[in-house]
């Protein structure tokens, strides 16, 4: 059962994945892709996740912890310097 | 291990085991929602609402399959801090992600119900000008 649903949350993880790379890929601003960039480390977390549900262990638990800890600094960092260069 | 007189394989066990997939396949699923959502939104304030998604929902869901699939109290702190790290960090992210993006209009006018910060921030580059 465990093995099934993991290759399930694999699979949508997977799709998700895919999905916010396709956004990355297209932009349109840099801050759609910083965007697509915070949903992208969360499924990251969350494939490290399925992985300790299913092996049961907690080896992850520290990227897991680190990982949401530091993930804003990039995109406030690049919020903070965007600046508008159209119409001008 | 005995939990609440019940043996190890007993019917606690399975209600656990059950309850561990189903969050983990409904977190894994909020991440698919979210994906969708930063493809078909037609905007970067309607992004930002469906990427919040798994950020707080979706990793939580994971949290408590990992907490409940190891089935021990020593993990749960850790877990706790994870989720309240996530809490604490993705309203600072949304923040400065909103503010850059109205600032900068990546928005669309006319998918907006209510624009309250339209006056204060042209107050502002009003007075911005001025001092110049």
């Amino acid at each position: 059962m465990i093995i099934v649903a993991a290759w399930i949350a694999g699979v949508a993880l997977a799709l998700g994945a895919v999905m916010a790379l396709i956004r990355l890929a297209r932009g349109p601003s840099i801050l759609d892709r910083t965007l697509a960039l915070d949903v992208l480390l969360i499924i990251i977390l969350c494939g490290l996740c399925v992985d300790m549900v299913v092996n049961r262990h907690l080896n992850h638990i520290v990227f897991i912890v680190v990982g949401s800890l530091v993930a804003f600094i990039g995109s406030v960092t690049i919020a903070r310097y965007v600046t508008d260069r159209r119409g001008q | 291990m005995i939990v609440l007189g019940l043996t190890e394989g007993g019917t606690l066990d399975q209600v656990l085991d059950w309850i561990v997939v189903i969050s983990m396949v409904s977190g894994a699923l909020l991440s698919v929602a979210a994906g969708i959502g930063l493809l078909r939104f037609p905007d970067l304030f309607s992004r930002m609402h469906a990427a919040t998604k798994p950020q707080v929902l979706g990793l939580f869901l994971m949290l408590l399959s990992v907490a409940l699939q190891i089935r021990a109290w020593s993990a749960v702190p850790i877990l706790v801090l994870a989720w309240f790290f996530q809490l604490l960090t993705a309203p600072v992210t949304a923040h400065m992600v909103g503010r850059a993006g109205y600032r900068t209009r990546h928005l669309k006018q006319e998918t907006l119900v209510l624009d309250d910060l339209n006056e204060v921030v042209s107050e502002a580059q009003r007075r911005l000008d001025e001092g110049r």
